[in-house]
């Protein structure tokens, strides 16, 4: 709030651990924080929200991944044996959940958001009006709610010859026999891939839409005289900079969205574990365990794993676009 | 050689007829809801199925509405707790995440590095991942079946938080410095100066909001038991559940997805060229 004074700044900033001046410490804290009690009170709210509903919660899965816990005896504390289970004889975590979650999450991850930035920079390069038209036809589909948009991908991809794709398809004579989209394990992934990919233009994509549209033009104009010689180059040396914050908030909201995707698999398919766990993804194996067996233990286990999954794509992130030193 | 009239040289005129295309591909899905959300039933069971509808009727939205069983709540009362939960946790968050923005940004406390690490780390938190501790914090609260069930959860909004953070940053300190010199006290420079100036940012975060709250499920799954409580989404996924076998229902279905839909839809109409705006300073730096 405002800024502190010259003495307690000075005392803050040099003061040595003395066994005298430890009290006086103490009390120009108290001193500071009292000064700054409005802040506080404004912070308070999300703060103690945050604790609650954030950071208990992974701290709590992460306890309870050490132990046995049904939801009726009180948790027992069995050590990594979750882990030990986990990474040895779940077998279909480890020939099912794992190789789906990883296709679904790198097409779905990186892929869509390449596809996101590409969009965002063709569509940048069009006139005014054009360019509000097509933001708003790809950014719609992220509004649908993955339930309200299942009363249509049901349908759609209806697995007799009733269904709406099989017919037309049919009818174009591509395939002979009707396909059953959503519980053919040859199938079930690549429409939940597609459908994914279609929801996924939402926020990342607006930002990095924005942060192109907001490149100063005469960047461009200096580049050209410098020597960038096509568009490519101009991508390279001149956007991809400029645009390089609003490309890691992008890919941030790409790692959630991947994640949150998670549960089309059993939401397109009806059923939890899906046909032959062909689009088991790592949510629905932890769902599985806690809502179905009630081993509460052994599903936070999978969601810590799942938590460093993420944690370490975020770094991949922050690697890639995050600021260099001296920016 | 140039279009005159489009304004537009050759690649844009390339560019413009290969977005139009995925365009139609996106929208098309869209279109669908709506059209199967008008079809009378003929339609519905008609064989090869057709994508157009030709009488539109609102047969399927007065059956979804009228739809009473004994034992089932009707779909207004889905409604109601849906509309209502969504607006109060609007305002709740608005108002919460706007105040711990002002301060993060102009304000100088001790753990306020902190905070702000937390927030950036939380932007990926997806509830989904630890659903088991949530669980045992939200019942141990004793707010099961009550709505504080469905508001809570949705106020640790970091996302919302980074937002309007990065908008705050860019209003300039002398301003607020000459309204403190004036005697405004840090409320009134918030709700009476913040809040104006950065209403593109209110506005982005009401919309990401609404849309949070209003598509989510997890409330209505996990902390909720009577019926009573529930919101729309969980009504509608109890409709889609055997969908395919039951095409009587689709239309009810549709209807019920076209409802869910275009509430999204018109606020975002209604909010876009300020989201635009808002977007622009999502950076992270």
């Amino acid at each position: 709030m405002k800024s502190e004074s010259p003495t307690v700044q000075r005392i803050w900033g040099t003061a040595r651990w003395k066994p005298g001046a430890s009290r006086l410490r103490l009390r120009l804290l108290a001193k500071r924080i009292w000064q700054d009690r409005v802040s506080y009170l404004m912070v308070a709210p999300y703060v103690i929200a945050f604790v609650t509903f954030i950071l208990l919660p992974v701290l709590g899965a992460i306890g309870l991944s050490f132990t046995f816990y049904n939801m009726i005896e009180t948790p027992r504390y069995v050590g990594l044996l979750n882990y030990i289970y986990l990474f040895t004889e779940d077998d279909v975590f480890m020939t099912h959940v794992l190789p789906n979650t990883f296709t679904f999450a790198v097409i779905v991850g990186p892929g869509g958001y390449l596809l996101a930035f590409l969009l965002a920079w063709l569509i940048a390069q069009l006139p005014h009006r054009v360019r509000t038209v097509f933001s708003l036809a790809l950014y719609t589909p992220s509004m649908a709610a993955a339930v309200a948009m299942s009363a249509i991908w049901l349908v759609l991809f209806s697995g007799d010859r009733v269904g709406y794709l099989n017919s037309f398809l049919l009818g174009l004579g591509i395939i002979t026999e009707p396909i059953n989209w959503l519980h053919s394990v040859q199938w079930l992934m690549p429409v939940m891939i597609i459908v994914t990919l279609w929801s996924s233009m939402g926020v990342g994509f607006l930002a990095m839409l924005a942060g192109i549209l907001n490149v100063d033009p005469q960047l461009y104009e200096a580049g050209r005289i410098d020597g960038v010689k096509n568009r490519l180059q101009e991508i390279y040396y001149i956007t991809i900079p400029s645009v390089k914050p609003q490309m890691l908030f992008g890919a941030v909201m790409a790692i959630v969205n991947t994640l949150q995707a998670g549960a089309i698999g059993v939401t397109l398919s009806g059923q939890n574990p899906t046909p032959n766990y062909a689009g088991q993804l790592i949510l629905n194996h932890i769902d599985d365990f806690a809502f179905q067996r009630f081993e509460m233990g052994y599903a936070a286990a999978v969601s810590v794993v799942l938590l460093i999954i993420v944690y370490l794509s975020s770094k991949l992130a922050w690697a890639f676009f995050g600021p260099k030193e001296g920016e | 050689m140039r279009f005159r009239l489009l304004r537009m040289d050759l690649t844009q005129l390339i560019l413009t007829l290969f977005l139009s295309m995925l365009a139609v591909f996106m929208l098309l899905p869209i279109v669908f809801i709506f059209m199967q959300a008008f079809k009378p039933l003929s339609e519905l069971f008609l064989y090869p199925p057709r994508f157009y509808v030709m009488n539109p009727t609102l047969d399927n939205f007065s059956q979804l509405l009228m739809s009473v069983d004994a034992a089932v709540v009707p779909v207004v009362r889905y409604l109601f707790n849906s509309v209502f939960t969504s607006v109060v946790t609007v305002v709740v968050v608005v108002v919460v995440s706007t105040m711990v923005a002002y301060a993060l940004s102009k304000h100088n406390f001790i753990g306020k590095n902190a905070i702000l690490n937390m927030t950036i780390m939380a932007l990926m938190f997806a509830p989904q991942a630890v659903i088991i501790p949530r669980y045992i914090i939200v019942q141990r609260l004793g707010i099961i079946d009550t709505y504080f069930a469905h508001i809570l959860p949705l106020v640790a909004a970091p996302v919302s938080v980074f937002l309007f953070k990065q908008f705050v940053d860019q209003v300039p300190d002398d301003l607020l410095a000459a309204a403190r010199i004036d005697g405004a006290s840090e409320w009134h420079i918030l709700f009476r100066m913040i809040f104006p100036i950065c209403r593109p940012a209110v506005s982005t975060i009401a919309l990401l909001t609404f849309q949070a709250a209003w598509n989510t499920m997890e409330p209505s799954i996990y902390y909720i038991e009577n019926e009573a409580m529930r919101t729309l989404p969980f009504f509608l996924g109890t409709l889609t559940s055997g969908l395919a076998n039951n095409v009587a229902g689709q239309g009810a279905a549709a209807a019920a997805g076209l409802l869910m839909f275009l509430p999204n839809l018109i606020f975002f109409l209604v909010m876009q060229n300020r989201v635009i705006q808002t977007m622009a300073y999502s950076g992270l730096k």
